[in-house]
């Protein structure tokens, strides 16, 4: 039995809607478009979805940050910063996750 | 590779060792090494889907229906802004809204997709479309990209050893997360780890001026249009930088005709 202020048939609605929804989100292109050639323009713009979705996702996260309340927080700022550089430089995901949390922990230990 | 072979080719089409072993590999070779590439993802995918096991038990949601989030919707950002909302008492409509608006964004990686794998047949393209998430899209766009000469077989094998690496964790972590509860301390400050995921992708997609110009208008934009509910700012940032970007490739490339 959950205890939100919803029933439990209404957090199962929630849930097969939102993947449903999602699904068709997904299934979208492939599903309907499959292998028909894509036009020159629309393979330009689609260079650039990770690079412009994923920036967008973080940076909200990182100038207000869900766990202070959204506050501005030096030891995110700092670990968010160094994640970046990191990942630049070496070029390495693993690389760069690393460095943002030993970051985040070196800073929240110095700042605590 | 026999020097005759490569007489006639631009010096692009030549391929590097680590592309001809790429080629190689048998489709079973390419699922077992997308699993093991996946093990990156995986040291941050583990901690938030256990984080969102925690969130979702204090919001009050039930392990059958963490389980239902975890299988159904399989994304993880989105099943964030829903539990959030849940918990704030939003109305059922605006959870719903808000979630699915926060993964529009996958619309954009299913195009890209296409040019892959669209000639894979409507049942495989079924099942990728299922485990479309950030990481299985990022990793295998990657490998895409980096070997353009791989059979459609490969490419497949590829996207499901990083599905099933990536995707059963998730709901294993959210059952776990959920069990352990709120002995996990805040200190360890897991809500960071999704930024942290998504920063250390951006650096190596950095490749071109253009590539860089697109991040720097989605950071702006993104954090200009903050103010829109939940997920909205991201549906306007992300289209400008993807303009920026296109923009910019265009400029580059006359530039460069100019002074061929």
């Amino acid at each position: 039995m959950n205890q939100t202020q919803f029933s439990d048939l209404t957090i199962w609605m929630i849930i097969l809607t939102l993947g449903a929804g999602t699904y068709l989100i997904r299934w979208s292109f492939l599903g309907v478009i499959g292998s028909r050639p894509m036009p020159a323009w629309a393979m330009r713009l689609l260079r650039y979805t990770a690079v412009a979705v994923l920036p967008a996702l973080s940076a909200p996260l990182v100038v207000w940050p869900n766990a202070t309340g959204g506050e501005l927080d030096p030891a995110r700022l700092a670990a968010a910063a160094v994640t970046l550089v990191a990942g630049l430089l070496t070029r390495s995901v693993l690389g760069a996750i690393v460095a943002g949390l030993v970051t985040l922990y070196g800073m929240i230990y110095l700042l605590a | 590779m026999p020097p005759d072979l490569n007489a006639a080719a631009d010096p692009s089409d030549r391929l590097t060792p680590a592309q001809q072993r790429a080629l190689a590999r048998t489709p079973r070779e390419c699922f077992l090494h997308a699993m093991v590439q996946s093990v990156p993802f995986l040291l941050v995918l583990m901690p938030f889907g256990l984080l969102f096991g925690v969130v979702a038990g204090e919001a009050g949601i039930d392990l059958v229906q963490v389980v239902g989030f975890s299988m159904l919707v399989l994304a993880g950002a989105s099943q964030f802004t829903a539990i959030q909302l849940i918990s704030d008492h939003a109305p059922a409509l605006v959870v719903i809204v808000s979630a699915l608006a926060v993964n529009l964004r996958m619309a954009m990686y299913s195009a890209s997709l296409v040019p892959w794998i669209g000639a894979a047949n409507g049942r495989q393209r079924a099942l990728v479309a299922y485990l479309l998430v950030d990481q299985t899209y990022a990793l295998s766009i990657e490998q895409y990209e980096r070997n353009p000469k791989l059979r459609l077989d490969q490419r497949l094998a590829y996207f499901f050893g990083a599905a099933l690496a990536m995707c059963a964790p998730w709901v294993v972590a959210s059952v776990v997360g959920y069990t352990l509860g709120k002995a996990i301390p805040p200190e360890l400050a897991l809500d960071f780890a999704v930024p942290i995921t998504f920063l250390a992708m951006i650096g190596p997609m950095l490749r071109t001026p253009a590539h860089v110009a697109a991040a720097l208008v989605s950071i702006i934009a993104a954090l200009v249009f903050s103010f829109l509910p939940s997920g909205l700012g991201l549906l306007v940032a992300a289209p400008l930088a993807m303009l920026t970007g296109a923009w910019v490739e265009v400029l580059t490339e006359r530039r460069k005709a100019a002074r061929a």
